[in-house]
């Protein structure tokens, strides 16, 4: 026999484990895929693995009509449809030079920010899910389910919405439905407050989210994170207030930047507190546009056969994740040229791999909530 | 127990059996009884329960279908796990996978031997009662490890490894906290606690002194780890592990460890109000104690309601708790549990140095403190349901 040379690199050889998490995870908000390498319970890398929901939206784009393509933006983003509306729209009036009614505009306001209500409500509570809250996911659900009778009554839909068409929107919002509106504001508000009596300050909530990967402003400037999941960084950039569009230079509203309240600037927590804040504020530029809401006609004429003269425009939108681009090109023709979207979610996807080095597995689960990535928007 | 059997086969039943076979079938027939008629309904009514009490608390109705509230909504689920297909995973270790649920189980069921009912009514009032409580509990984790390992799936062993790791910690802080009550009873037997304590909360040893106040939290808290509930559940934590240990598991076996899991909260409270509750004492009342079977149903009644009440607050527990990390779970164990469950256990070691017999003006002052916190805490779901907002109904075109 040889002697045996003990080594405690052989006894204790380690190896790191590959788990293959997604594309069936629970708490990967759709179809994400993520190659996650493992030590124990401790993440050495995940690497994103996107396009299981590639439904090829902008190569659609290029085969229907203008008018036509407005339903398959609702699919970019199903849970906020009405921003992807809303960028193709105003990209297809650029392009055309269509100007869209006032009245159109406050339309279009008013059930983007409903939207934007809604998608938050889902963010935050699949949030508190991803963190092991059940309840809160299930009031949060409740209240965007108000928001979507709303919106069944503003325009026929729940989900995916259709509602806003080049020139204006599709159905004029009515007395009864501002008032409902209004009463939902009423209901809304105070939600907010018991919401973050039960989760927000919650002390294990608070412990599993402060201080947890952090993301610095360089960081996210450098891979171009947009939307809360920037904000949350401590910058204030909004496209609604930065690059204005329809009628949002009128109203007034705060934009909510992360402070580092609880913990690390930027950490998962400023990310949540931002997108409960946007809330708040989405309220109040509900409550001026019931105000404010002017008589005309909703939506301006345009012909059937759209044809919009040959030329390229870029057009952004501030959608509930983000900074939502639309860069179409026109040869002239009933069709689009090229339609090409960009999302907030897929640039959010990409600072991942970076962030979730030595950030525990539970942890990673918290940064994906947190970042709000939505499989359809990521892969279009 | 023994004494009944010995009893009978004194009068002349049994004539001509071995004595140790008349005790074997004494005793599966116990086990039986105990199973099929207290245990299966319980957990079973436990599940419906808690998916009820659940979801009244998220605003939803949770099963009403199966029978009156849907109260036998257990049974329809038991059928149908029963019926469905029996798969193990071809890359399973067949053999540990078939095994685990029935050792998580056999651990979960075989602290029914000790569990006291009633005053009279206990299977096996052994005298090491309480020590194989905790001992037979150990073989849950024996149980989820080998879940854990065997279904051959990367998130069952990382539950299985957190689990393992888990109920070990939080072995130390519970059972040093039973300790404390150990060391004030100066008995290990479950029925000897009880009878130890009084009817009056006062005589409980939850208010004895401020260190078995303590206790008791420390207990309850860790017994909820070591049964892996919220906020404590993260074995099987479903947003992170799927569904941890149990993910390669269906049917019947999968049941199993639910069936375990909801038992198990029943344990947890009889034994909170066994070693700090008074568990069945009842006070003597004239008519009542003349009949045996009066004052058994009455003090199974006390125990029941003792017991369930906590099975109720961990219900709460969990619908309103967020989960905790691995790493929190463990420094919450290690660093704040343990030293604090030693100083109980030295306090009451001292005060009992100090007044031997207990000291009633402190427990009647500890009692009125309970009274305050309980108060303080029910004011604070009043507010809670006060400023909680109902469902807003905007049904369009109705």
């Amino acid at each position: 026999m040889n002697e045996t040379h003990l080594d405690t690199q052989d006894i204790f050889r380690t190896e790191d484990m590959t788990i293959s998490m997604g594309p069936q995870h629970p708490s990967t908000h759709g179809v994400l895929r993520f190659i996650v390498k493992t030590d124990g319970e401790v993440m050495r890398e995940a690497v994103p693995d996107v396009g299981y929901l590639h439904r090829s939206i902008e190569k659609i784009g290029e085969k229907v009509t203008w008018h036509g393509f407005v339903p398959y933006t609702d699919r970019a983003d199903y849970l906020a449809a009405m921003f992807a509306n809303q960028g193709f729209c105003m990209a297809a009036e650029k392009l055309g030079h269509v100007e869209v009614t006032r009245r159109g505009e406050f339309c279009r306001v008013i059930a983007c920010e409903l939207n934007r209500i809604a998608s938050h409500l889902i963010s935050v509570g699949t949030f508190g899910q991803d963190i092991g809250a059940v309840t809160p996911f299930l009031h949060a659900l409740r209240e965007r389910e108000s928001i979507n009778d709303l919106m069944e009554q503003i325009c026929g839909a729940r989900l995916t919405y259709n509602y806003i068409r080049i020139g204006g929107v599709g159905y004029d919002i009515t007395r009864a439905t501002c008032d409902r509106i209004a009463a939902f504001l009423d209901h809304f508000e105070p939600i907010v407050d018991e919401y973050n009596r039960l989760l927000s300050y919650n002390k294990i909530f608070i412990e599993r989210l402060a201080h947890v990967a952090p993301i610095t402003l360089e960081d996210a400037l450098q891979y171009n994170l947009v939307g809360p999941n920037l904000r949350a960084c401590g910058l204030k950039w909004d496209i609604r207030r930065d690059i204005p569009y329809s009628v949002y230079p009128e109203l007034e509203f705060d934009v909510p930047v992360g402070l580092g309240e609880k913990g690390t600037l930027g950490d998962c927590y400023d990310r949540y507190w931002v997108r409960v804040r946007e809330m708040q504020e989405s309220c109040k530029i509900l409550r001026q546009c019931l105000k404010m809401l002017p008589d005309g006609p909703a939506i301006a004429k345009v012909p059937r056969r759209f044809k919009p003269p040959a030329g390229e425009v870029y057009v952004r939108v501030e959608s509930a994740r983000g900074d939502m681009g639309f860069y179409v090109v026109s040869d002239g023709s009933e069709y689009p040229y090229r339609v090409r979207i960009r999302t907030g979610s897929f640039t959010a996807m990409s600072i991942i791999e970076k962030i979730s080095r030595g950030l525990m597995v539970a942890d990673l689960i918290a940064l994906i909530a947190s970042l709000d990535v939505d499989a359809p928007e990521i892969d279009r | 127990m023994q004494g009944f059997v010995d009893q009978l086969i004194q009068e002349g039943y049994f004539s001509g059996a071995p004595r140790a076979l008349v005790y074997a079938a004494a005793m599966l027939a116990v086990a039986f009884a105990v199973l099929s008629f207290f245990v299966a309904p319980l957990a079973g009514i436990t599940s419906w329960l808690e998916r009820r009490v659940w979801a009244r608390m998220q605003s939803r109705v949770g099963p009403n279908r199966v029978g009156p509230q849907g109260i036998l909504q257990w049974l329809a689920d038991g059928i149908k796990n029963l019926l469905k297909e029996d798969i193990i995973p071809a890359t399973a270790d067949k053999w540990l996978f078939a095994l685990a649920p029935y050792v998580v189980f056999v651990g979960f069921f075989a602290t029914f031997v000790v569990i006291p009912f009633a005053g009279h009514l206990i299977v096996a009032d052994l005298n090491i009662g309480i020590l194989y409580l905790l001992a037979v509990t150990s073989l849950v984790v024996v149980g989820i490890l080998m879940a854990g390992w065997s279904s051959n799936n990367k998130w069952s062993l990382l539950g299985g490894m957190r689990s393992a790791a888990q109920i070990v910690s939080y072995e130390i802080p519970a059972g040093l906290a039973v300790l404390n009550i150990v060391l004030i009873a100066g008995t290990l037997s479950m029925q000897g606690i009880i009878k130890n304590q009084g009817w009056a909360p006062w005589d409980w040893y939850l208010f004895y002194n401020p260190f078995t106040f303590v206790a008791f939290f420390l207990y309850f808290t860790a017994a909820l780890a070591e049964g892996n509930r919220t906020p404590f559940d993260i074995p099987e934590a479903e947003s992170e592990l799927v569904a941890g240990y149990v993910t390669e598991y269906s049917g019947m076996r999968f049941l199993f460890f639910f069936f375990a899991e909801w038992g198990n909260l029943y344990v947890i409270g009889a034994v909170a109000t066994t070693l700090f509750l008074g568990g069945w004492q009842i006070p003597a009342i004239p008519y009542v104690t003349e009949s045996v079977v009066l004052t058994t149903l009455l003090q199974f009644i006390v125990f029941f309601l003792k017991a369930y009440l906590w099975v109720f607050v961990a219900m709460w527990v969990r619908a309103t708790l967020p989960r905790v990390r691995v790493d929190q779970l463990m420094s919450l164990c290690w660093k704040y549990m343990v030293p604090l469950s030693f100083v109980c256990l030295l306090g009451t070691a001292v005060w009992m140095l100090i007044w031997p017999e207990g000291n009633r003006v402190v427990s009647f002052g500890m009692f009125l403190l309970g009274l305050l916190i309980l108060a303080l805490f029910f004011m604070r779901v009043n507010y809670q349901i006060r400023h909680a907002r109902p469902e807003l109904y905007l049904k369009p075109y109705v």
